[in-house]
């Protein structure tokens, strides 16, 4: 890894969409590197593992599932998906298989440099876990389990704590159901959306979020949540 | 009175050439064998060939023409499974090979059971309707209406015979040889006959041809044949149910000559139940003679026969004679037809019927009583019960008045039980009244003549009565089962007018034919591969079997019954009629379901009469059809063409914006100012949002269309589903307030979220486009009980009412209040489509207050909720 830049590998089969993120990343700092297929991919990223993966799931060589689990095999960085909006059960499948994003096609820059920042965050060498988070006004702090949203503190109870906590030390991530229900009710219980729903229902409403145009969680669907980075 | 006539085609060749390109028959016509007829038609068939046509020898008999026929191609003859060994015509084969002139010896040959049809003439015609010319042999005795006459001149009875239409339409060779030469060719013991005898069968042989040639020259020559007046020529054959009535129809034939156009008619009143036996062999020989057949019915014979003589220009009329003393009613008929049919001549043939009861009249089964040994009982009683009476009576009335009581009861026996019970009841009122009232009492003795006078009124007033009331009766029984039979007709006529589909037809006329007619029935139909397939009816346990299948598309195919009772492919169980207008759409089959072996005259009558009625039915039916595909077809067409031209526009405007947007950024960059720049950019990033929802429809509607919509419902927070909306549309929503109207505890929607979250981009985005930017839009969420009510409201003009029906329609589109044309037609249409994959409704009205229109959706809910407690801590 080059020294404050990170490497991006963009895979996808479509030379004017690797043209259109080569220039516009290399401009946002990232060290672009191409594949038009999937075996390309896996060659490159053994010879050379990239900081972090845009993956295309309608490559043509092999299915995007597949790429996932092979890159996730050899590689640790963070994968993006870039997906297609009909493909809701695609979409569900890769994250299932490792996938730590995505976006959907056609997608803007900035949404996808947001993701990609959000990723590459914690792997930043000497970043601390920090014991308070301050985010689009809410302060979290963890050691003290307080939470203040826009100056006045709010009561919350210390599941509803832990997973505001969660999703605030992962802010711009999305965090899948799976992850959140298991940080909160163990292996056994990590699908029980329903559970969650309510919790996060709970969680809203006391820091006064409107899920219908939401400041602080956003709804992945089918997916998990997501705390929004205002920035 | 009730008159129908049988179709003359059925069983008979057509009257008339169905087509130009009929082939051409050509009979090689004489006296007997040994006149050479083989010989000359092969050497003739050698000529044509020679001229170059395509010649064919089908099948050809005989010892010295193997050389002859050598030289002509011939087809081998057809494998038969009874083993008549090489002298079948393989008329498939024939018809596969299609000559221009096939070879077909002996044309009134019998085919061996099994065959298509039982008769080679019958081969032949439908060769010659394929289009095939045809080289036959006959002779004159195999002629259908000189079979009698052959008969006298030579003691032997011909069982092979051909109708004589087949020789009006052929040309006719005279082969001719004397007498002398044929015993000297076949030596006597071959022929089996006199020369006397070969001497009338060569004058009969002549005197046909020459008729034929004679009729062929008055057809080809109107002038020749101007003095007649054909209509008014016609010869009208009148046939009782006896075993006469075929010689009676053959006569008939004679009569007419070969000409002359003539009817065969059986005439009966409606109340008499005469069965059948013979006339509906006889009508069917009438037709294959060419005739034309009737069944006349009424209670007016006489007036009846007068009637169908008028309407038909007849001029001749025969009838039957008996040797026999004449019963009454047939000497009235007779007697009646000399004394009222002025302009017609009346020919009694005399026939010998010697040996056969005469069965005009009423059968007597009938006439003596219609309750067997229960009426005699019936006036036993009634007798008791007047000696019961009488008895009560005797001290108050006179002796001569108690016969009043017993003569009642002879009157009750004659009115409830005929004639024979009647009598039976006088008889025994005498004899009782004889021995208890009339002096001396209690004993037997006639002594007065007053005496004997009673007993004769009451056997007068028995016989009277017992006619009157069993005349009444009949009358009764016939007006009720023709009422019932109209009924039921009615019924049928309704119920066609009601149907639906082929099938509902199909199962309609079977029921009918069940209940009606006492029928087993199916119809088939062709489906697509064009093989039978039985619509409805029951064929029985093993369903049809091969002959009768190729009876049915035999049927089909040549548009004339087939199967059982008629001459082609006979060997199954039932009896085939095509159905249709002009075109044959299925097959109607019956056979009678009381076992027996073929429909009598009556059901066929009546099989015909329904034919005609359900085949316009089912042309309507196929009409209607029709015209439904073809209207799919142009809304097919139209939505083709709206797709169409909503894709060249839709896809193409965004395209324009954004290629003239980057062309103008790339050319103009050194000149355009930053905020220029910006907003150029922005029109880019808008029109590729607004393309890029185009194409999510375009998806979303061919998802629809192959059926691909399965939703996945779960509960769901309805405010997340909103918000996903919103941040698909966010920079169409820029700048616009939504309000969002949700009660606490209705916030759960049990749905799936994609589909709703596509609903609801294109309900918000169609309210912002149709209303002004600075007004708000509304988003009203509600349960209702097993419901959830969701509705979109806007500011803007509203639908008009006529057009809320039409909205939801692909590709219809309302224009905008400035009057360019808005949207692409699809959102709304896929909207419904969504919501009906969810099982709900959508519809639109007025907001509740003020302009503006409000699209509700209601979706249907479960009946539980999920527990909306919080988790435990």
């Amino acid at each position: 890894m080059t020294a404050g830049i990170p490497r991006v590998l963009v895979v996808d089969d479509e030379p004017p969409i690797r043209k259109f993120l080569r220039i516009s990343l290399t401009a946002e700092h990232f060290a672009v590197v191409e594949a038009a297929s999937g075996s390309e991919a896996l060659g490159l990223i053994g010879a050379d593992p990239p900081d972090l993966v845009i993956l295309d799931l309608g490559l043509p060589d092999v299915e995007g599932e597949e790429l996932i689990q092979a890159v996730r095999a050899i590689c640790p960085a963070p994968i993006i998906v870039l997906s297609i909006r009909a493909a809701e059960q695609q979409k569900i499948a890769a994250f299932e298989a490792g996938a730590s994003d995505y976006v959907t096609k056609p997608f803007s820059l900035g949404e996808l440099t947001a993701r990609m920042r959000a990723l590459l965050r914690d792997r930043r060498p000497g970043q601390p876990a920090g014991p308070v988070f301050e985010i689009g006004g809410v302060r979290v702090d963890v050691a003290q389990h307080r939470v203040v949203v826009d100056g006045t503190e709010v009561k919350l109870t210390p599941k509803e704590f832990d997973l505001l906590a969660l999703l605030v030390a992962n802010h711009g991530r999305i965090v899948t159901h799976r992850q959140l229900l298991r940080e909160l009710r163990g292996e056994a219980h990590d699908d029980d959306t329903q559970y969650l729903r309510v919790y996060v229902g709970q969680l809203r409403q006391k820091l006064g979020d409107d899920p219908a145009e939401p400041r602080f969680i956003g709804n992945e669907p089918g997916i998990g949540y997501r705390f929004i980075d205002p920035s | 009175m009730a008159r129908s006539e049988l179709s003359p085609s059925h069983d008979a060749p057509p009257a008339t050439d169905r087509s130009a390109s009929r082939g051409r028959l050509t009979i090689f016509f004489g006296a007997g064998p040994g006149v050479g007829k083989t010989a000359a038609m092969l050497a003739q068939a050698q000529r044509r060939r020679s001229e170059g046509r395509d010649v064919v020898i089908g099948v050809a008999y005989g010892r010295n023409e193997r050389d002859l026929a050598a030289e002509l191609p011939a087809l081998p003859p057809a494998a038969t499974a009874h083993g008549t060994g090489s002298s079948e015509l393989d008329l498939d084969a024939v018809l596969k090979r299609r000559p221009q002139l096939v070879v077909v010896d002996e044309l009134a040959h019998a085919n061996p059971p099994g065959s298509r049809h039982e008769k080679r003439w019958q081969d032949v015609e439908e060769l010659l309707r394929a289009g095939i010319d045809v080289y036959t042999t006959l002779n004159v005795q195999n002629l259908e209406s000189l079979n009698e006459i052959v008969r006298q001149i030579s003691n032997v009875t011909v069982e092979e015979t051909v109708p004589d239409v087949v020789l009006e339409r052929a040309e006719i060779e005279l082969i001719d040889a004397t007498p002398d030469d044929v015993i000297t060719r076949l030596g006597r013991s071959q022929i089996g006959a006199t020369r006397d005898n070969l001497a009338a069968l060569r004058e009969l042989a002549l005197h046909t041809a020459a008729q034929y040639v004679r009729a062929d020259i008055r057809r080809r020559i109107p002038a020749v044949d101007a003095d007649r007046v054909p209509t008014q020529q016609r010869l009208l054959v009148l046939i009782g149910n006896s075993p006469e009535a075929a010689r009676l129809v053959r006569l008939g034939k004679r009569l007419s000559g070969s000409a002359r156009a003539w009817i065969v008619a059986h005439v009966s009143r409606p109340d008499t139940a005469t069965s059948d036996d013979h006339i509906t062999p006889a009508l069917k020989l009438a037709a294959e003679l060419g005739a034309q057949t009737l069944l006349l019915s009424g209670h007016d014979l006489v007036a009846e026969i007068i009637d169908c003589a008028a309407e038909h220009g007849v001029s001749q009329i025969v009838i039957g004679r008996s040797r026999r003393p004449w019963r009454l009613s047939r000497s009235s008929l007779a007697a009646a037809l000399l004394r009222s049919a002025k302009k017609v001549d009346v020919t009694i043939a005399s026939i010998d019927d010697s040996a056969v009861p005469d069965r005009w009249t009423l059968p007597t089964r009938t006439w003596l009583t219609h309750r067997g040994w229960r009426g005699y009982a019936e006036a036993a009683i009634a007798t008791g019960c007047c000696a019961l009476i009488a008895w009560f009576l005797d001290p108050f009335l006179e002796t001569a008045n108690l016969g009043l009581v017993f003569l009642t009861g002879v009157l009750v026996a004659a009115v409830r039980a005929g004639v024979g019970p009647a009598l039976f009841a006088s008889a025994l009122s005498f004899v009782v009244f004889n021995f208890l009232y009339t002096e001396p009492r209690r004993s037997f003795s006639v002594t007065a003549e007053q005496d004997v006078l009673t007993l004769s009124f009451f056997l007068l007033v028995a016989i009277v009565t017992g006619q009157l009331a069993a005349r009444v009766r009949r009358q009764i029984e016939t007006i009720q089962a023709h009422s019932r039979r109209l009924t039921s007709l009615e019924n049928f006529s309704r119920r066609l007018t009601g149907i639906v589909g082929q099938d509902d037809f199909a199962s309609v006329l079977v029921e009918y034919l069940r209940s009606t007619l006492a029928l087993d029935a199916i119809v088939l139909f062709r489906d697509h591969k064009s093989a039978l397939v039985v619509a409805a009816g029951d064929p029985g346990r093993d369903g049809l079997t091969e002959p009768e299948l190729e009876a049915a598309d035999w049927a089909f195919d040549h548009r004339e019954p087939a199967g059982r009772g008629t001459g082609t492919l006979p060997a199954g169980g039932w009896f085939f009629i095509p159905l249709g207008g002009r075109h044959v759409l299925g097959v109607l089959g019956a056979r009678p379901s009381n076992g027996r072996r073929a429909l009598d005259a009556e059901q066929q009558r009546l099989l015909f009469a329904l034919r005609d009625q359900a085949g316009t039915a089912l042309e309507r039916l196929q009409l209607a059809l029709t015209m439904e595909q073809s209207r799919l077809l142009t809304e097919t067409e139209k939505l083709r063409t709206a797709l169409l031209s909503s894709v060249s526009h839709d896809l193409r405007t965004p395209l324009v914006s954004i290629k003239g947007a980057t062309t103008a950024l790339l050319e103009l960059s050194e000149t355009l100012a930053p905020g220029d720049k910006r907003e150029l950019l922005e029109n880019v990033l808008a029109e590729t949002d607004r393309l890029n929802r185009y194409v999510q429809n375009l998806l979303d509607m061919t998802r629809l269309g192959y059926g691909a919509v399965t939703p996945q419902s779960d509960w769901r927070d309805v405010r997340e589903i909103i918000g996903s909306a919103r941040l698909a549309l966010r920079r169409v929503l820029a700048g616009r307030s939504i309000a969002l109207q949700i009660e606490a505890g209705d916030e759960l929607i049990h749905t799936d979220a994609a589909l709703l979250e596509q609903i609801l981009v294109n309900l918000l985005e169609n309210a912002a486009k149709y209303s002004p930017p600075d007004t708000p839009i509304e988003i009203e969420g509600r349960r209702n009980g097993r419901e959830y009510e969701l509705s979109v409201r806007d500011h803007g003009p509203g639908i008009p009412f006529i057009e809320r029906k039409q909205i939801f329609d692909l590709f219809r589109r309302t224009r905008a209040a400035d009057q360019k044309p808005a949207g692409t037609g699809m959102g709304l249409a896929i909207c419904k489509g969504f919501v009906e994959a969810l099982g709900g409704t959508i519809q639109v009205s007025d907001r509740p207050s003020g302009t503006g229109a409000c699209f509700s959706i209601r979706l249907p809910q479960p009946s539980g909720m999920p527990s909306s407690r919080g988790p435990g801590n």
